[in-house]
């Protein structure tokens, strides 16, 4: 698995690996999980209080369910770390932030100045998402 | 019609700056073409046979006459001075350039247009009644609707990497013109008992190699629910449609292997929790587009008479002019289908005559239809003998809308990496055979696709062609009995498949067959559906 390339926050990364959803169930002590395309990551909302790192894995590109994993997990009420990890194009960075992650592990690894300028392009934004972003809607009608 | 105000100005150039980026990488090296696909499907174009081909949105089908100008410009400039009107309302250039692409976005931008989302595994431009503001049979205008759904679902950040594309329609008639039932969510705008607007949600239909008419999911939507019951709709495909095979990721096969009451239950549960999310734009903001669909300046007491002494312009008026909700106006259908051509395609110049048109004659509005046809929304009577005339002296007057010759074919083989058959000559020959006889014949639709992805609509025509490729040759596959409008059916496929010449004749039995079994005033589909598949078969294969 790739290095975290981008974090946007502050406090201490976890650095224990996530484990499976699986052994994450029978392993109540575990601070870390990692959660594959199929699994539901609803299984893991009795549990977001002890969790400091949820990585979701994008094993393939073209598959797309880990953006919904996001929300589902934001919108629950989690605050922890969420990780993308696996094959993260560079023009996929902006919607994934937009989806609740905040750290960002891409295998193979983007150019740099290609990620900023992904991640600074869009100064609005039509959707509401737990981001916090104003959408457009908010703003006519502020 | 719409008109951007500064953000959306800002959310189309902001996608030409990112596609021109994309493209630049991609030219530098630093983009693989597997990477690159998806980028470039999302901005509608796509690498055909011979070159790329670029589809360009047309929200629900609207246009101004500016824009359709820009259109025909475009077709000049950057293609080889046609454009391609196609069943999704859209219009795509066929010889187009990778490097020139970000450049022709940004004219569209300059006229308030994009290719956003018009292919790849997303939402795609939302499509809907051609007569929407003019029918006299709507209860409100579902332009609106469509709108807010176009806002919603552009960039899109959870649905821009779905199993598979997704199609949105949204009507407010009773008569389905749109073939909402065919597609992924068929929306249809409604009354309850209590006397409010809402939306009654169809999930799940499709065409494809699995056609498949969309049940109801829900009767009734509120109006300050309706993205985030759409929302839902959208999440539930995404986490559990499949993706194991590409042609069983269309949302229709989840609906169909979930059934329909648990795929219900799961939106409705996914629905409650987004209920809670404050995702849903207010009604103010719905308040604010519809202030862009209110009527035009209608002349009250404009002329109902019309002068029918011209034989060909009465045979037009027959068949290509609809009733209006204004007294003393009325919808033309300028026919895209002249005898002989190339079903949806236009010249430059027709296309900036029928900006023109639309300018003088339609306030300033013109509509794409997912037939192939352009629409000239709201036109006085008493100008249509002189629209009619400029028609006739273009190309663009063949009085044959909904007839035999008013055929839908997909670009076929002729141009798609895709097809298997070519559509075009089919259609071409079909068009002189049997354009003779269409007043004979009356309504009957003929849709013809190349292959099995059905862009043609071939499983909805009162007659389908499928073009198969067996054993290295074309061969045609014909369908009787598909419909798409309220009483939406499917075609049943006759027998073995045809040669190119022998589907002509096929097609020709089957209309005999028809006018010798016709009672009254049947159309080609009641006929069929009275009497079934037996003495057609005999007809064409006995």
């Amino acid at each position: 698995m790739g290095d975290v390339q981008f974090r946007f926050r502050d406090d201490e990364p976890v650095s224990d690996p996530g484990v499976t959803v699986d052994v994450f169930g029978a392993q109540t002590n575990a601070a870390a999980v990692r959660l594959e395309p199929g699994d539901d990551a609803r299984d893991l909302l009795p549990h977001l209080d002890r969790l400091k790192l949820i990585e979701v894995n994008f094993p393939m590109f073209t598959d797309g369910r880990g953006f919904s994993s996001a929300r589902v997990l934001r919108e629950a009420g989690y605050i922890g770390e969420l990780r993308a990890v696996g094959e993260l194009p560079v023009d996929h960075l902006a919607l994934l932030r937009r989806c609740g992650f905040d750290a960002f592990a891409p295998e193979p690894p983007v150019n740099p100045a290609d990620a900023e300028n992904a991640f600074a392009r869009w100064d609005d934004v039509y959707q509401p998402t737990t981001d916090g972003r104003v959408p457009i809607w908010a703003k006519r009608h502020g | 019609m719409y008109k951007y105000d500064n953000y959306d100005q800002a959310m189309v150039d902001t996608r030409v700056e990112e596609f021109r980026d994309q493209v630049k990488r991609r030219l530098e090296g630093h983009l693989s073409e597997d990477h690159f696909k998806p980028l470039r499907l999302q901005n509608g174009l796509y690498l055909q046979l011979h070159a790329y081909m670029l589809r360009v949105a047309v929200p629900y089908g609207t246009l101004s006459s500016v824009q359709m100008r820009a259109l025909g410009d475009i077709a000049d400039r950057y293609d080889r001075g046609y454009g391609h009107f196609t069943t999704r309302q859209n219009i795509q250039y066929n010889w187009i350039k990778l490097e020139e692409t970000p450049d022709l976005l940004a004219e569209l931008a300059a006229v308030e247009m994009h290719a956003i989302q018009t292919s790849g595994n997303c939402i795609r431009n939302i499509s809907s009644d051609q007569y929407a503001g003019a029918a006299a049979d709507e209860i409100v205008d579902p332009r609106p609707y469509a709108e807010l759904l176009r806002q919603w679902s552009s960039f899109h950040p959870e649905f821009l990497v779905l199993p598979r594309k997704f199609k949105i329609a949204v009507i407010a008639s009773e008569t389905d013109r749109a073939a909402m039932k065919l597609h992924d969510i068929g929306i249809r705008m409604v009354r309850n008992s209590a006397g409010e607007i809402g939306a009654a949600f169809y999930v799940g239909g499709g065409m494809g190699r699995t056609p498949m008419i969309a049940p109801l999911v829900r009767e009734f939507v509120p109006l300050d629910q309706l993205v985030t019951y759409a929302e839902a709709c959208l999440r539930v495909y995404n986490r559990y449609g499949r993706r194991d095979n590409k042609y069983k990721a269309r949302i229709k096969i989840l609906v169909h292997e979930l059934g329909k009451d648990e795929y219900t239950r799961q939106v409705e549960e996914e629905f409650a929790l987004l209920l809670t999310q404050g995702i849903e734009p207010p009604l103010a903001e719905l308040e604010r587009i519809k202030t862009h669909f209110t009527d035009p300046p209608f002349e009250v007491g404009a002329p109902e008479a019309v002068d029918r002494s011209d034989p060909d312009f009465a045979l037009w008026l027959d068949s290509n002019v609809e009733a209006h909700k204004q007294p003393g106006y009325a919808i033309a259908t300028i026919s895209l289908k002249p005898v002989g051509g190339i079903p949806g395609d236009a010249s430059a110049d027709q296309i900036r005559l029928m900006a023109d048109l639309g300018l003088q004659y339609s306030f300033d509005e013109l509509r794409v239809t997912h037939a192939q046809n352009i629409v000239l929304p709201h036109v006085r009577k008493a100008d249509l003998f002189a629209l009619w005339q400029q028609l006739e002296a273009n190309g663009l007057g063949t009085p044959n809308l909904d007839a035999i010759d008013d055929i839908i074919a997909c670009p076929g083989l002729d141009y798609c990496s895709l097809a298997n058959a070519r559509s075009i000559p089919v259609a071409q020959k079909l068009s002189e055979r049997l354009a003779p006889r269409r007043a004979e014949i009356g309504e009957l639709k003929l849709k013809i696709s190349g292959c099995i992805n059905a862009c043609g609509h071939h499983h909805a025509g009162h007659i389908g062609i499928l073009g198969v490729d067996r054993k290295g040759t074309e061969n045609y596959q014909l369908l009787l009995g598909g419909c798409e409008g309220d009483d939406t059916s499917l075609g049943t496929i006759t027998g073995p498949g045809f040669s190119e010449d022998g589907i002509v004749d096929a097609v020709e039995k089957a209309t005999e067959v028809y006018l010798s079994n016709k009672q009254g005033e049947e159309r080609f589909l009641d006929t069929y559906r009275r009497v079934g598949m037996a003495p057609f078969k005999e007809a064409i294969y006995g």
